[in-house]
């Protein structure tokens, strides 16, 4: 029997606590253990981003993370977005502009364009497409999402 | 499997010797936790390095630049006075994999990755970098160069880490810069790669270059036929085609998917060219 390790971290705010092995991804146990289901495994080897959270601030696939490097850090998932009903603007813009269609890598694309906004909130078409280089997206053909996160950085702009 | 966040080098070497070849070191893990899943690889032990303070900085000081092992590639884009200093550097740690993996992987992790096409090391060599490395017999410190020894195969000894990358203090009208070609703009695999760095006298003449290519031969090469070429020279357009010509035949690639040897010879020349122009209006603006 393998012990499991004990890691205590805050995730979209709340402390968490949770216990896994230490060959466990972070991705495994926010589905697996805490039920967080919005991150999605597409490849599971860093390529489709649609795994994609925020650790500490930084962009990360989540899918080659441990779940035992998330011990003492700062958890951010598509799941703390929306306030209550409220949805957040990139949400309401992807529902907007039907920047969607089966929807597996929305998730992904949320949290990586909220990533990007927070650090570049005015980008230029070319600045959107290169920072959500690492999420794919085999539906949409890509147009629809960038015109969604364009408008949702004017909303949060205050344009 | 275990895993094990050592807060010191010492601590972290003593968990490799003691677990005698079957514990790997976890910086970013953009390589070892897909080798680890795709069942490549089993260790026992994972130590991840990420917790040992002394790893997590940049420091310049009067000799240059230290960048620790567990430095993602993100934060050498953010650090504008290594931007400035080593521009060639932070352009290729900063091509390696996308917003996510740049969040994660880090120039230590690629050199010991070891493969051909590592990204941030062609432009390390050019550099003239060192990595200084740790273990039980003390420390030491070697030419970036003679990490790799072959595809995914490196000189470390057992029981030893790199705990940093050492760049020297820039000299005045100094320059480099790195390119790769790949058939997509972002998230592939370098076909062919060059790194130039050069440094002018106040005439505008190089003074010394570095010459390095990527993904032409089992590990990165250091060209120094190539680097005889750019010095003394104004980088004119004579002088690009003798590099063209250098780089192209010193090549040693396979033919494979990504390209043939004939195709990765041109496209060494090609880059090496614009790497050294590059590299040279660098050098001039300073
Ligand atoms: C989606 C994706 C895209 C990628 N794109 C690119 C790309 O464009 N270009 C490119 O070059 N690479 C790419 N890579 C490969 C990888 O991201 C890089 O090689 C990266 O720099 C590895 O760094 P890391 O810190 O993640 O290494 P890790 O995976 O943590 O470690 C890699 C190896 O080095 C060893 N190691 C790490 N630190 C030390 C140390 N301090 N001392 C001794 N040994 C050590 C580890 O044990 C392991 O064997 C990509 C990977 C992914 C998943
Ligand atoms: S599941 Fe993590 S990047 Fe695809
Ligand atoms: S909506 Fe289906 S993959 Fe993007």
């Amino acid at each position: 029997m393998m012990v499991g390790i004990a890691v205590s971290t805050n995730i979209n705010g709340d402390n968490a606590e949770f216990l896994c092995h230490a060959d466990e991804t972070l991705l495994d146990v926010l589905r697996d253990r805490l039920g967080l289901m919005g991150a999605k495994e597409g490849c599971g080897t860093g390529d489709c981003g649609a795994c994609s959270i925020i650790l500490d601030d930084r962009l990360v696939c989540s899918c080659l993370v441990l779940g035992a490097e998330a011990e003492g850090r700062r958890i951010e998932t598509v799941e703390g977005m929306a306030q209550g009903d409220q949805l957040h603007p990139l949400q309401q813009k992807f529902l907007e502009h039907a920047a969607l269609q089966c929807g597996i890598c929305t998730p992904g694309f949320l949290i990586a364009a909220k990533d990007l906004l927070a650090k570049n909130p005015d980008p230029t078409e070319e600045e959107i497409r290169f920072g959500l280089a690492g999420n794919l997206c085999r539906c949409t053909g890509y147009d629809k999402i960038v015109r969604a996160v364009q408008d949702a950085a004017g909303v949060m702009r205050g344009a | 499997m275990r895993y094990i966040r050592p807060s010191s080098l010492e601590d972290a070497i003593g968990l490799l010797v003691e677990a005698s070849g079957k514990a790997a070191i976890l910086a970013g893990g953009s390589d070892l936790l897909v080798r680890m899943k795709g069942g490549f690889i089993e260790p026992e032990l994972i130590i991840d390095i990420k917790a040992i303070d002394a790893l997590r900085h940049i420091t310049e000081s009067e000799d240059g630049f230290v960048i620790g092992a567990a430095v993602p590639c993100a934060v050498l884009g953010e650090n504008a006075a290594l931007r400035r200093a080593w521009p060639g550097v932070v352009e290729g740690a900063n091509l390696i994999g996308s917003k996510q993996v740049q969040g994660r992987c880090t120039i230590v992790g690629n050199l010991c990755n070891a493969s051909p096409a590592a990204d941030s090391v062609p432009a390390l060599v050019a550099a003239g970098a060192k990595a200084l490395i740790r273990g039980p017999a003390g420390s030491r410190t070697i030419a970036v160069e003679m990490v790799p020894v072959g595809p995914g195969k490196t000189s470390l000894a057992p029981g030893e880490i790199i705990e940093a990358i050492l760049l020297d203090k820039r000299q005045p009208r100094s320059g480099d810069a790195y390119q790769r070609f790949t058939p997509r703009t972002e998230m592939d695999i370098a076909v062919v790669s060059a790194a130039v760095n050069l440094t002018l006298d106040d005439q505008g003449v190089v003074q010394s270059a570095r010459v390095a290519l990527g993904a032409v031969a089992p590990t990165v090469l250091l060209v120094e036929e190539a680097a005889e070429i750019l010095t003394g020279s104004r980088v004119d357009d004579k002088t690009l085609d003798r590099l063209a010509a250098a780089c192209s035949g010193a090549c040693r690639s396979i033919d494979d998917k990504r390209g043939t040897v004939e195709f990765r010879r041109k496209v060494a020349g090609v880059l090496a060219k614009r790497v050294a122009l590059a590299a040279y209006q660098r050098a001039g603006q300073k």
